[in-house]
């Protein structure tokens, strides 16, 4: 079994201040994580790896500190990654970046399944994901809760999917791209051992020339999206309203308070 | 020199101190007003490597440097002194002391398990009536053909009632004092050894305080630890390490108490502005601030003199109690910064002015510790090398 994991790197929005631009926070050496949602792909794709034998490798598209972030990954336990890296994917957007994952996947040989996060705490599109897949002619089974059976020797997978309102199962075949969400199983930390691995791990890199793209297919040029501006959005006005009284009669009155608001 | 942390460092620093913030933290506040050992934090740690950190990967550990074992105690007592306490115990004192003088066959036997988690290791030197004054110790040792009967009473252990594995110290020849006291590893099935938690605590609640008692207790005489009379070097070389864990978690908790002051005091507002901007809050943040950053620099150094092979009782005697002590005051003035909030259990000050009064006595008080600092510098007290130091760090050989 082989599982391309699709990693990114992203800043850490919970730091985020009004100080900082959030377009030039990577480049400026902002705090940087592994987009949370990406750490359930890495961790379904190492379990998948433990449960049905083979391997889970990382693909990331980023900058060269991105490895920062690959080496987490490879620290809990995937066995190998690769970084795409050039100046010339700057400011990709989604399609442009599904474009560049794609011709890397194409280049490395069999897989059976591809896993991202649900979306990237950044850009938040939640589009690269289902793009790769409409690239590379395969199912993509999005907002997975669940893996309810897989196997890979009759490729087939049957995964629980959250919809509006509920949620779906369905079957599909293999390879599929599938991305996750967190109740697929809370992320593993780190092993020491792992980590002294990674450390000492060479990730290899792919550029423009390596991946047989031209440069009018990826970057700002490839791409139909720009980011004209990025801020925080603007401060919320709050109130705050004590419910005085007796708890059941209290909550009755916070229920009925929720409920006007629309709030559950 | 190069204060710089090696990649791999920084990325041992994150995963300790993420599994403090997520995993122990919570745990503790949960435990502690239950006086509660989190038990199932130990499987957790074996599987990180946090409970062989430092030993090397061919005795099942993770392979990691003495700086590290640094980095995940400040990580841990961030959070708790009781966890660090665990790593003291457990990897300090008693992993690290069978790395040092064990042979060979006890390595395979004792400290491979004990590296990998899959069986926890404490350490029984203190007695009722022997604490700093070591060669007051009454436990006895007599050797009956191939055995040796341990009978004595240890109080104050740490995870006596966790251990399987008990690096015990006793009196195999009386009249020598310090010089008659022998090292053994006993198991916890030995015929002979009973153990019990000690309550009444002040602070550490959520850690297992005990006792020993072994009555005729049957121990191999091929689980003696180095050599006959050798157990005063032993311990006072086990010591070497604990202190070091102890000083690095009195760190951890100034920077608990700093990170917490500095978000209070930026959002406790009174007479109109957040108290951050009073003078006399200032200074107390100041005075934590600046005790964190010279108990941080006293650990690296005596971190680095480990890993270079230099022997380095003097300095981490040094570095224990000047953290101990500044954590110590760093919580009281965490717990003013706070105000009545501060005195309440709601923060977690009030927690780690009771944990931290318990290491500036444990270990080697103040007291003694400075008598020691005293006769270094008036050379009433030299340093000789011992049989078996303390293997300098080398990462081929680690793995």
């Amino acid at each position: 079994m082989k599982a391309i994991v699709l990693m990114k790197q992203t800043p850490d929005t919970a730091q985020l201040s009004a100080s900082m631009d959030g377009l030039k926070l990577m480049a400026e050496g902002g705090p940087r994580i592994v987009n949370p949602w990406d750490e359930y792909a890495i961790e379904t794709g190492i379990t998948l790896a433990e449960d049905h034998g083979g391997e889970a490798v990382i693909l990331t598209m980023g900058k060269p500190e991105a490895t920062e972030a690959i080496k987490t990954g490879l620290a809990m336990g995937c066995k190998g990654a690769t970084l795409l890296t050039d100046d010339a994917f700057e400011n990709s957007d989604s399609l442009a970046t599904a474009r560049i994952l794609t011709a890397a996947i194409n280049q490395m040989g069999d897989y059976d399944i591809i896993l991202a996060g649900k979306s990237a705490i950044d850009g938040d599109t939640a589009q690269t994901a289902v793009q790769v897949a409409a690239l590379l002619g395969v199912p993509y089974l999005g907002y997975v809760a669940k893996i309810e059976a897989v196997d890979f020797d009759a490729k087939t997978i049957t995964v629980v999917r959250a919809i509006d309102g509920g949620r779906e199962t369905v079957t599909s075949p293999l390879p599929a791209v599938v991305s996750v969400l967190k109740e697929i199983g809370e992320p593993r930390y780190p092993s020491f051992m792992g980590i002294r691995k990674a450390a000492k791990a060479k990730i290899p890199e792919m550029g423009l020339a390596d991946l047989g793209l031209s440069a009018d297919e990826v970057g700002a040029a490839g791409s139909q999206a720009q980011w004209l501006q990025v801020t925080l959005p603007p401060a919320q006005e709050s109130t705050l309203e004590v419910i005085e009284g007796e708890p059941e009669e209290a909550a009755k009155i916070l229920v009925q308070k929720l409920l006007a608001e629309k709030v559950i | 020199m190069d204060f710089s942390l090696t990649e791999e460092h920084q990325m041992l620093k994150k995963a300790a101190r993420d599994f403090a913030a997520e995993r122990v933290r919570p745990l503790i506040r949960e435990y502690d007003p239950l006086h509660k050992f989190p038990r199932e934090l130990l499987p957790e740690m074996a599987e990180m490597g946090l409970l062989g950190v430092c030993i090397p990967v061919k005795y099942g550990g993770a392979g990691f440097d003495y700086i590290s074992l640094g980095i995940v105690s400040e990580a841990m007592e961030w959070a708790d002194a009781s966890v660090r306490e665990t790593i003291a115990v457990h990897t300090a004192l008693n992993s690290l002391g069978i790395f040092q003088w064990g042979t060979e066959a006890q390595k395979q036997k004792y400290l491979v398990p004990q590296a990998k988690g899959e069986k926890i290791g404490c350490f029984g030197l203190t007695e009722p009536d022997a604490g700093s004054d070591v060669a007051a110790l009454n436990t006895r040792a007599k050797k009956v053909g191939d055995t040796y009967l341990l009978t004595g009473e240890k109080m104050w252990i740490t995870l006596a009632d966790i251990a399987d594995h008990f690096l015990v110290f006793a009196k195999t020849d009386p009249e020598k004092r310090h010089r008659g006291i022998s090292a053994f590893i006993v198991e916890r099935d030995f015929p002979g050894i009973q153990t019990g938690t000690i309550e009444g605590k002040m602070g550490v609640w959520t850690s297992n305080t005990g006792w020993i008692r072994m009555d005729d207790c049957e121990v191999p005489a091929e689980n003696m630890l180095g050599e006959p009379g050798e157990g005063f070097k032993i311990a006072m070389s086990c010591l070497d390490n604990a202190r070091f864990t102890v000083a690095a978690g009195a760190v951890g908790i100034m920077r608990a108490c700093l990170e917490a002051s500095v978000a209070y005091a930026h959002q406790r507002e009174t007479f109109g502005k957040p108290i951050a901007q009073y003078q006399l809050v200032q200074q107390l943040i100041a005075n934590i601030s600046q005790r964190h950053d010279i108990g941080e620099l006293l650990v690296q150094k005596v971190g680095w003199m480990k890993n270079m092979g230099i022997r380095n009782t003097r300095e981490t005697s040094l570095a224990k109690t000047y953290c101990t002590e500044a954590a110590f005051a760093s919580a009281s003035d965490a717990v003013q910064v706070h105000g009545a909030y501060g005195y309440s259990s709601e923060y977690d000050m009030e927690r780690h002015l009771r944990n931290s009064k318990a290491a500036v006595i444990y270990e080697g008080t103040t007291q003694i510790h400075q008598l020691l600092q005293a006769q270094y510098a008036l050379g009433f007290k030299v340093d000789k090398p011992l049989r078996r130091e303390l293997p300098p760090y080398d990462a081929e050989v680690w793995g």
